[in-house]
């Protein structure tokens, strides 16, 4: 008995501990003044400063344009590649590729973000291509997102049925005929989890993006790191409740998709 | 079908909104909290263009980014030191002053440096001086002096700046030599009395002290004068000093890289910041001494007349201005790192 | 035809994007340029390396693998409980329960450091608590212990999810065999429970401790401008200082040693690339 309320008290401890700087953020969000300290009233208008600072909503802007159009990319180039590998013969080649897909994944974020920001400068030196700003912003970001598309797209091919694909091609179906309506519909969940997964690595980036964009492109992350070395800002909080309410909502309408399945 | 073509449009929507029209575009890079972003809105509706404004935290960060990343920036700030250096290496495009209007508005003192004669190449914007802000209901010893920021009785409760030649300038200037020596010797003493003082700094920042001071996180701060500014308006317990013995004064400037693609349209810009009114604008809400002398007088009396807002002579000839030293930064570099590393 | 193209855009991608800006990295770790930036005067010297291995950097590499590794051995005896916990509750509360250790992961990882700035300051929410129940205050922001705690809170997840998904799939028959041969609980955790879970820890070190070692976020929000981590050195090189040589040599030596880490991983690693988050 004993056990079960130390354990259920551990439990919501840590979730506590979890949550508790969450809700902090969000209570600040409507607090009257900028003040830490005390409670002087409620407000929403926090809200709507938020809604008018440019800077603010260019960074939303930004990290979500980002975020859709890399996971899209990454997740057409991953889910080929994954078919594409999965269907090579064991060779030094193919673990080749899949070791160098591994690097992205692999490697500390800061020592891709000064690679790729060493390349397009270097690059930019000598061909004047690649300058700093919302394309090498792009190609950084599809870049760390198609490993993990790969790796959510091949262990749903490595679950087909073997000889699916041949069967469908005896029976008279063209090679992308069967691609498009055996493998396809088989992968489909292995290539919605890449998709997530590369949209939340996307949203969520930093240090990569930090060192990648150019031209006044921020997204919300690097303005978060700018504005919290200045202090505390309310429109963040702000920023921080609508984030919170907006994952939530995703969250349960994706639980609740998978419990349809 | 209809679920991909949902999301199609949807997308087309956030491409459509991003691509607005296209108008001229001026890119400036600042000082963080360095200016009036209203003043920003005017400049863009007078001059139909649109300000892609970036800030930045010290001059070492600004010179990188434009020396390294071939990013293009029409306006930069400066500061004294910086200009000498970014004019040795030439990126700076000359203004020319005859097409600024409101250059009259400058105040003459500043219309001639060593490290910039005859604003050839920066048109002064704000300056101040290093000193110390203290929070007066704690702290009363070593008022007036650099030894206050190495004071035992202060421990833990100290902050100073993540910038190395500032950080350096009062390490410097308490044992009483220049702050721009190149002398080896002298550079490792300042560093073994940073090393000391490790132990009683609370942090290394920026802009954090505005709001540290005042949260009662910290209770002595080494701070640039304009700030201190805006924090004793703002918490009537701090108060602020420029140490007896000496201290820096520095200016920031507004200049032209040359990377601009947009020379006319940065001048312009330039031309509307020495505008009286914006000028004023800038100055109350930054806290800043303004270089501009129209806009100075613009200022309250209490605000123009304290000589801790705007420094009188006597302090003015104590202060040192930094110069670019050269190669001789790498010894600072180093030393600032194995300040960093010794806790 | 068709199956031939399949891979070609992510193989040159991938040599594009991946190899030859880490190749670069090599590049810049094995050679020198004069002062001065704008050169394309590269000599071949190893003095970047040698560098890396000064006592003041190696300081800072010491310092760095030390508080990741007290961040990782907290995030693991406080998740391998929770992960205990979670994997032996009811279906129904397991989901929630996932869910709810997820929900942070989602949230900015920014904003969720930025919270503590609002936490742990002089007059902050924790010190305030303290106060409250009459204890003295105490100064945490900017010291080891909040940057110890930022990393915690940040990958806490990281570790719960891998040994949870391994407790999850652990076969109960074995459990209830050792139960009804007469084995006590305390047996059962040791000799059966924990070894079978050690690929999710393995799992969920790996997910922590690299990236805990290599944070520059953390330690600069939380760690007041005192702490120069590898990351912080990194980043400083790169931005600040402009020695892009001495910044790839210590980029490099991080990638030394990830590899050494995933060698020592894949010994224990039989199942060939799970994603690890779901």
């Amino acid at each position: 008995m004993v056990k079960k309320h130390i354990s259920r008290i551990y439990t919501g401890l840590i979730f506590f501990f979890l949550y508790a700087p969450i809700f902090i953020l969000i209570l600040f969000s409507f607090n009257e003044k900028k003040n830490l300290t005390k409670i002087s009233g409620f407000t929403l208008k926090w809200y709507f400063e938020l809604f008018k600072d440019r800077q603010i909503m260019q960074a939303i802007y930004y990290t979500f344009i980002i975020a859709i159009i890399a996971s899209i990319i990454a997740t057409i180039i991953g889910t080929l590649a994954a078919i594409g590998l999965h269907n090579r013969k064991k060779s030094k080649r193919k673990t080749a590729l899949l070791t160098i897909n591994k690097i992205p994944m692999m490697s500390p974020d800061i020592v891709t973000a000064i690679a790729l920001m060493s390349f397009f400068i270097y690059i930019n030196q000598k061909f004047s291509f690649f300058e700093l700003g919302f394309g090498t912003l792009l190609i950084a970001h599809i870049t760390f997102n198609i490993p993990y598309v790969i790796l959510s797209v091949m262990p749903k091919l490595k679950q087909m049925p073997l000889n699916t694909v041949e069967a469908a091609m005896d029976l008279g179906a063209s090679q992308f005929y069967a691609f498009r309506k055996v493998v396809l519909p088989e992968i489909f969940p292995g290539i919605i989890t890449g998709l997530l997964i590369a949209f939340t690595m996307s949203i969520d980036d930093f240090v990569i993006s930090f060192f990648t964009t150019g031209h006044g492109i921020s997204n919300i992350s690097i303005l978060v790191f700018s504005s919290a070395r200045v202090g505390i800002n309310p429109k963040i909080n702000a920023l921080s409740t609508l984030l919170f309410i907006t994952v939530m909502f995703l969250l349960i309408l994706i639980n609740k998709r998978t419990k349809k399945v | 079908m209809k679920k991909s073509v949902l999301l199609f449009c949807i997308l087309l929507f956030f491409i459509m909104v991003g691509c607005g029209e296209k108008k001229e575009e001026l890119y400036v890079y600042n000082w963080g909290e360095y200016i009036d972003t209203e003043v920003l809105s005017q400049f863009e509706e007078e001059n139909d263009c649109v300000v892609i404004y970036q800030t930045y935290n010290t001059n070492e960060d600004m010179y990188l980014k434009l020396k390294k990343s071939g990013e293009k920036y029409d306006v930069i700030f400066p500061s004294d030191y910086m200009i000498e250096k970014m004019v040795n290496e030439d990126m700076l495009h000359e203004i020319d002053i005859e097409k600024l209007e409101n250059y009259k508005h400058v105040n003459s003192a500043f219309k001639n440096f060593d490290f910039d004669q005859n604003n050839k190449f920066g048109i002064p914007y704000m300056w101040g001086t290093i000193g110390i802000l203290y929070n007066s209901e704690v702290v009363d010893e070593d008022i007036g002096s650099w030894d206050m920021l190495w004071n035992e009785k202060y421990k833990d409760r100290i902050l100073m700046f993540d910038s190395v030649r500032d950080t350096f300038a009062c390490a410097l200037k308490k044992l009483g030599y220049s702050l721009n020596t190149e002398n080896e010797s002298e550079i490792e003493e300042a560093k073994q009395l940073l090393i000391e003082q490790r132990d009683l700094v609370k942090g290394y920042v920026v802009d954090q002290v505005k709001t540290m001071m005042p949260n009662g996180d910290a209770d002595i701060a080494a701070i640039w004068s304009g700030e201190a500014i805006l924090l004793m308006e703002a918490n009537p317990k701090l108060k602020f000093f420029v140490p007896e013995s000496g201290s820096n004064i520095w200016f920031d400037n507004m200049s032209i890289p040359k990377t601009s693609e947009n020379v006319e349209l940065a001048q312009k810009f330039i031309d509307f910041m020495c505008k009286p009114e914006i000028a004023l604008k800038n100055a109350e809400y930054i806290g800043y001494a303004t270089a501009n002398s129209s806009a100075q007088e613009l200022l309250s009396d209490e605000i123009k007349n304290n000589p801790l807002y705007y420094p009188n002579q006597k302090i003015i000839d104590k202060c040192e201005v930094f110069k670019d030293l050269g190669e001789t930064i790498k010894l600072y570099d180093k030393a600032w790192v194995e300040v960093k590393v010794s806790k | 035809m068709f199956g031939k193209i399949l891979d070609k855009p992510f193989i040159f991608w991938s040599v594009l994007f991946t190899l030859i800006p880490l190749c670069l990295i090599v590049f810049f770790c094995f050679t020198t340029s004069p002062f001065g930036l704008d050169q394309v005067d590269y000599s071949f010297s190893l003095e970047n390396l040698q560098k890396v291995f000064e006592p003041m950097y190696m300081k800072i590499m010491l310092k760095s693998f030390q508080l990741a590794l007290i961040a990782t051995v907290i995030c693991l005896l406080l998740g391998y409980p929770l992960a205990y916990k979670i994997a032996n509750t009811s279906m129904k509360w397991q989901q929630v329960m996932v869910m709810l250790v997820v929900v942070p992961m989602w949230m900015n990882f920014l904003l969720r450091t930025y919270a503590w700035l609002l936490i742990l300051g002089t007059n902050g929410y924790f010190n305030m608590f303290l106060d409250f129940i009459g204890l003295p205050k105490i100064e945490i922001l900017f010291t080891d212990a909040a940057v110890v705690l930022g990393m915690v809170y940040n990958f806490l997840p990281f570790m719960v999810l891998p040994i949870f998904t391994v407790l999850r799939k652990m076969d109960n028959k074995l459990v209830d065999a050792a139960r009804d041969l007469g084995a006590t609980d305390s047996v059962i955790f040791r000799r059966i429970i924990f070894p079978l879970s050690i690929p999710g820890i393995v799992s969920g070190v790996s997910m922590v401790f690299m990236p805990a070692a290599s944070t520059f976020v953390i330690s600069s929000l939380l760690g007041g401008g005192q702490y120069m981590l590898i990351g912080n050195l990194i980043e400083e090189q790169f931005m600040r200082i402009g020695d892009w040589h001495f910044g790839s040599a210590l980029s490099i030596i991080l990638m030394v040693f990830i590899l050494i880490s995933m060698i020592i991983m894949n010994k224990y690693d039989s199942d060939e690339g799970s994603s690890g988050l779901w």
